[in-house]
């Protein structure tokens, strides 16, 4: 005990640079998702053929092979370094927002059809409809899902260790290393990580509330505050690919 | 720097090995996940023995699981091999998702049938056995299909413990040679030859099982 309180300003100090990389995944895994996602609704082949493409080839790496590939192939191929934070944050984004570029079409996709009619009847346009109609009504219906991309992404961005990076779990090997004190070692960042990992989990469960008191739904779980605290029973998908 | 089409072929054996290192890594893990992972959904409904698995699970689930690897790795004897840990790591870090897979499957399992079980007086192995997993089990295949996937895509975190997989073998080929683009842009094809086929056949096991 004694040797973790000592140390703890190290392990925040890893942790700050863990919870940096998952909120810089999560930016470019949703602006991902959100794009490639709307391209795989759509009727037309070509924007469907380009989303099918990026969501098979980035969801089919490993996301610690497309860090690899980044930090060192990619500097021999082009002579173009990426710094190492950088290069973690893109190969986390890129593999989890092809996750959730499925996410989205899904949800887009099941959005009533006679939802999409009423805004032909009112003569919307496609981004009228696609802005007031569609995406608040999928919206509802990506966050439990994106929920858990959100815990798998910051999980996976413990691999950024290996390529140098100063994160959560860097700290810890270097304490081991230093002291020997393995089973203190890493039990302080399996701690922290699963920490963070509640703080997310709650954060989300608010996102979600909030979604489905806009609809006019009660939300999954019942209405009250301390119905955050409680899992929601069924019908919440655990895990990455759906 | 150009792309060395000799020196591709010449490092694939090497590669292709390591792939074989990852197939049975994960083809090993996915047993333990399966098994452990149904006892798991079943212990989960024992009263307050449940609940505490319930937060043990889920703190194995909210965790890296390269930190785990490493974690344990250290902490085993020497003796015992890099291979051997990750398999069951990476099982029991699976077992977690798999647990909850089943779990909901049990949960879409009908009241009626678990009440026309008890009318029947069917002792509980039965009711499990026959009436309950098997409906249960049905439903979850794609499910635990995805984790499959997800699983072999997990295993080049065994580089962090020395285990000779795919990405190891790269790294490797790498370091000897120090033509590091092919070694790794060729492990990132192998990835794609596995995971874009798989992908194909759980998309056909969900159109069967999906309507039942």
């Amino acid at each position: 005990m004694q040797f973790l309180i000592e140390r703890l300003p190290l392990y925040l100090d890893g942790a700050w640079v863990t919870i940096q990389l998952t909120i810089g995944g999560c930016a470019l895994a949703f602006v991902l998702a959100m794009a490639f996602g709307i391209l795989g609704s759509m009727k037309h082949g070509l924007p469907r053929a380009v989303a099918t493409v990026y969501v098979e080839v980035f969801r089919g790496i490993a996301a610690l092979v497309l860090m690899f590939w980044m930090a060192y192939a990619l500097p021999l191929a082009t002579g173009f370094q990426l710094n190492d934070v950088f290069a973690a944050i893109l190969a986390v984004g890129l593999n989890v927002g092809a996750y959730g570029a499925e996410v989205v079409r899904a949800a887009i996709n099941a959005v009533p059809r006679a939802q999409i009619e009423g805004t032909v009847a009112l003569n919307m346009s496609w981004f009228q409809r696609t802005r007031l109609v569609v995406v608040p009504q999928a919206w509802a219906q990506m966050l439990p899902t994106f929920g858990n991309l959100v815990i798998e992404l910051m999980k996976a961005t413990a691999v950024a260790y290996l390529i140098g990076v100063t994160d959560l779990t860097a700290v810890a090997d270097q304490m081991r290393e230093a002291t020997g004190e393995t089973i203190v070692a890493f039990s302080g960042a399996l701690i922290l990580y699963y920490v963070i990992a509640q703080v997310l989990i709650f954060g989300m469960r608010l996102l979600e509330r909030r979604a489905n008191r806009k609809l006019g739904r009660t939300p999954p779980g019942g209405a009250g505050l301390f119905a955050l605290l409680r899992p929601p029973k069924t019908g919440t998908k655990v895990g990455v690919a759906q | 720097m150009t792309w060395d089409l000799q020196f591709t072929l010449d490092s694939m054996p090497t590669l292709l090995e390591g792939l074989l290192v990852t197939v049975q890594v994960t083809a090993m893990g996915y047993l333990i996940a399966l098994s452990l992972g149904l006892l798991i959904a079943i212990a989960r409904r024992v009263p307050v023995a449940g609940s505490v698995l319930h937060v043990v699970m889920e703190f194995v689930r909210t965790t890296p699981l390269v930190v785990q690897l490493v974690f344990v790795f250290f902490l085993t004897p020497p003796n015992i091999s890099g291979m051997t840990v990750g398999v069951v790591v990476i099982g029991v870090h699976y077992s977690a998702y798999t647990a909850e897979v089943y779990r909901s499957g049990i949960e879409g399992v009908a009241k009626g049938q678990w009440e026309a079980a008890r009318a029947l007086s069917l002792p509980a192995t039965r009711t499990w056995g026959a009436i309950v997993l098997p409906q249960a089990i049905r439903k979850v295949i794609p499910a635990l299909g995805n984790y499959l996937i997800s699983m072999f895509k997990d295993t080049p975190l065994l580089i962090a413990i020395g285990v000779a997989e795919l990405l190891t073998r790269a790294q490797q080929i790498g370091s000897a040679s120090f033509r590091v683009v092919e070694a790794y842009t060729m492990v990132g094809f192998l990835f794609l030859l596995v995971s874009i086929p798989s992908a194909i056949i759980i998309r056909r096991l969900e159109r069967r099982y999906a309507a039942v």
